[in-house]
């Protein structure tokens, strides 16, 4: 257990701020929790609709978007800010800069998130899809936001070392990309304090919309999850990034062409015809630049398979690798238009979110948390590493189960719907459809429901490695084997 | 759009592809060392600098060669509209095509026949049911049986006449039932004796004053329409009010509430919305419901 070199070096450690890490970590976990809680209740409404209630802020409709804003902005955002802020200070080899305005971006980010807690539930929405917030929520969130940037970038600018390390560049442009993303999309007119129209309106609108939520798919979910990735897989691994070239090459290449793929979402619609067939073209040739990081994640663990063995936390990366590949392959074929004529509104679409949510964003960030969350408290290790790995057990069996499920369903909807019998009608109604839905529904709340019971494990583990001194006093250094 | 956006998309799109394929290759040549780049961060972050895997250039170099290809085919470079002259409008107008040729042939081959034979035809019926359970179904209900205010079609009483003939004349102009609202014009001893007498028309208990001044108001404003022995008239659509089947109940309180604000029937016109052919098959499936 290697715990110290810094007695070797001549010049003075830095100080490195880490108490917003340790809040953005926690609250990783809480809202992990929180957001697929809801997502589990919002699963099984689709199996037993009785279970809202009656109540109108439990309905499908406001707990659907409180779900999917709870798991990308609160869970993914939280963690996305505990590992930018420790991998930009560790790779800069220097503290952050203006550390109190880094405590503002953690209140802040509580305080939207709180905000969208309340205002969903009460149907106070914009009605984009994940940009439902309204336009005060969305001031706090651009100020946040810039505050995070002028943070992050200070760090960057200050660095000891000359060359600014792969992972932050993929930070950098995700923390650029969003703030573009969602200030040019959430333009609106305020009609009062709960209410505002956008400026842009029809088929522009839902181009612009799609502009977004298409990018904010590409730099916060896989930009930004491929920094926290490009530093905690050759972190865990002990093994060096396998290509500085492929990393150059792909990073260029996937922030140029995400930007044209947003047409894909609105294929046969009122969109011109030229700008779904640019779409369409732009998302195929994304599939190279996406897989870019795969391969480097890959390559990097190759050498160190024998690890994989006794360190569950390798396990987690890998396997968000994997599912990391299968998302970003099962995109470009999705946005072909004869195949998206059939998946286009069916569960397909909600299998592949998931594939990539569950399997590629919650498992690197659970892999990071796992690593961080020691250093953190200055512990060897996590509480328990039986723990972590049956955590990565019923993650993995969880996802597994959800996309399995979601594509059964979703091609048999897709056929279902399209088939038409010779004088031109429907062979099925709509409530067919459903009704052979069904058990898929079933399996699909099953794989939730495995799913957060990881999280539960998961939160139980963290208290119990904060809250337990640890046998031996460890530096707060990044440098450190697990387990 | 004008010729400045158009080249301005078409610089950016071919632009960035290009721009990929000089990042690939001026990445894939030269020195292929892959030695470390000698940077570290951290204490033990490193990098190796290996070459671009081959099978992974090759992947990228594809999916460019299948966008252009695609690009030059179909509409996506600004104004260019693609070699094919594809849109989705002609796409479109040629599914249809293919869906009405099948609905022709299927159509066609009831087309000599008149509602009345077809009702005896099982394949006629099956297609007539799929076009009364897509457009009928919403207010006579899938088992035809009707509602409150929607006609039953599987019994034998018919507002407007039960001929295939007639049938079809319903549903191709539709219809307009329309009673009046008359009983406020009436005071309230009069109001109840016709209410009475209509509600209790063949029962022999009804008091014989109450059916004479029952009678008596019935002569003046309803014979008109109902006919003097209260039986209906098909022209007009006026119901028969001497059988138990009642379009807006027969209990004493609905006939008040006709009596004090009307009805207004409604069977919209199919014309438009359905084919004659489509009409002829749905009237034969219809009438076919009570022939049993």
């Amino acid at each position: 257990m290697a715990t110290d070199t810094v007695a070797h070096k001549t010049v003075a450690a830095p100080v490195y701020h880490d108490t917003v890490i340790r809040q953005f970590s926690v609250m990783t976990v809480v809202w992990g929790i929180v957001g697929m809680l809801v997502g589990v209740i919002i699963a099984s409404q689709l199996m037993f609709p009785a279970l809202n209630f009656d109540v109108p802020f439990l309905t499908y409709s406001r707990l659907r978007p409180l779900h999917t804003n709870a798991v990308i902005f609160a869970f993914g955002g939280c963690a996305l800010f505990a590992t930018s802020y420790w991998v930009v200070q560790r790779t800069s080899h220097t503290g952050l800069f203006l550390p109190k305005l880094a405590s503002f971006t953690f209140w802040g980010w509580q305080a939207v998130i709180v905000a969208a807690a309340i205002t969903l539930p009460l149907g106070i929405t914009q009605s984009k899809e994940y940009a439902e917030l309204e336009w005060p929520i969305d001031i706090l969130i651009a100020v946040v936001w810039v505050s995070y940037a002028i943070v992050f970038f200070g760090t960057i600018a200050k660095r000891k070392v000359s060359h600014i390390y792969v992972a932050n560049w993929f930070y950098g442009a995700y923390i650029i990309a969003i703030a573009v993303l969602h200030i040019v999309n959430s333009l609106a007119i305020p009609v009062s304090l709960t209410k505002s129209y956008p400026i842009y309106s029809g088929a522009v609108d839902a181009m612009v919309q799609w502009w977004y939520g298409h990018n904010a798919v590409g730099f916060f979910l896989t930009a930004g999850f491929l920094g926290m990735m490009y530093y905690f897989v050759p972190k865990q691994a002990g093994r060096p990034i396998y290509s500085y070239r492929l990393s150059v090459v792909h990073f260029w290449a996937l922030i140029s062409i995400y930007m044209w793929a947003g047409p894909h979402h609105l294929h046969y619609t009122a969109l011109p015809d030229w700008v779904q067939s640019i779409g369409m073209a732009f998302s195929l040739i994304l599939l190279a630049p996406s897989w870019g990081g795969m391969i480097n994640g890959i390559m990097t663990l190759s050498g160190a398979w024998h690890k994989l063995r006794d360190d569950p936390i390798l396990k987690f990366m890998i396997v968000s690798l994997s599912f990391y590949g299968m998302s970003t392959f099962e995109g470009p074929m999705m946005s072909i238009k004869t195949v998206n004529a059939l998946s286009h509104y069916t569960d397909w679409t909600i299998g592949h979110v998931h594939s990539g949510a569950l399997g590629w964003v919650a498992m690197i960030s659970i892999g990071s948390i796992y690593v961080l969350v020691p250093r953190l408290w200055n512990r060897p290790k996590m509480y328990s590493i039986p723990a972590i790995n049956l955590h990565f057990w019923l993650s993995t069996i969880g996802t597994v189960l959800y996309i399995t499920a979601m594509w059964i369903a979703g091609v048999m909807q897709g056929l279902m719907w399209r088939a038409v019998e010779d004088d031109g009608t429907l062979t099925y109604t709509f409530i067919e459809s459903l009704k052979a839905t069904y058990p898929y529904y079933g399996v699909r709340l099953l794989g939730g429901l495995t799913f957060l019971s990881g999280m539960l494990i998961m939160a139980w583990n963290v208290y119990k490695t904060i809250s337990t001194p640890g046998a031996e006093p460890v530096r707060a250094s990044s440098k450190g084997a697990l387990a | 759009m004008s010729t400045f956006w158009s080249l301005f998309i078409i610089v950016i799109s071919v632009g960035s592809m290009l721009g990929s394929l000089w990042l690939l290759f001026s990445n894939a040549r030269g020195k292929m060392s892959t030695e470390d780049t000698g940077h570290v961060w951290d204490d033990d972050l490193r990098e190796n600098n290996n070459p671009l895997p081959r099978w992974w250039l090759n992947l990228f170099v594809l999916t460019v060669i299948f966008a252009a290809i695609y690009l030059a085919f179909y509409p996506g470079l600004g104004n260019f509209a693609g070699t094919l002259g594809w849109t989705s409008n002609k796409q479109l107008a040629e599914r249809l095509q293919v869906v009405e040729a099948k609905r022709e042939a299927l159509f066609s081959q009831f087309r000599d026949q008149d509602p009345g034979a077809l009702s005896k035809n099982a394949a006629a019926l099956s297609l007539g049911r799929d076009v009364f359970l897509n457009n009928c179904a919403g207010c006579h209900g899938a088992d035809a049986k009707g509602a409150v205010g929607f006609p039953n079609l599987t019994d034998h009483d018919w507002l407007y006449g039960g001929t295939p003939e007639t049938i079809v004349a319903t549903i191709t102009n539709g219809r307009n039932g329309m009673m009046p609202a008359l009983g406020p014009s009436m005071d309230k001893a009069t109001l109840d004796a016709v209410v009475q007498t209509v509600a209790h028309w063949n029962d022999p208990k009804l008091d014989p004053a109450i059916r004479e001044k029952g009678m008596a108001q019935f002569n003046i404003t309803c014979m008109a329409c109902h006919g003097p022995t209260g039986t209906g008239n098909p022209i007009l659509g006026a119901p028969n009010l001497t059988d138990n089947i009642w379009l807006y109940g027969g209990s004493t309180d609905r006939i008040r509430e006709t009596l004090m604000k009307g009805r207004q029937g409604k069977m919209p016109p199919h014309q438009p919305l359905l084919s004659a052919d489509e009409i002829k098959v749905v009237a034969a499936y219809v009438y076919s419901l009570s022939q049993n």
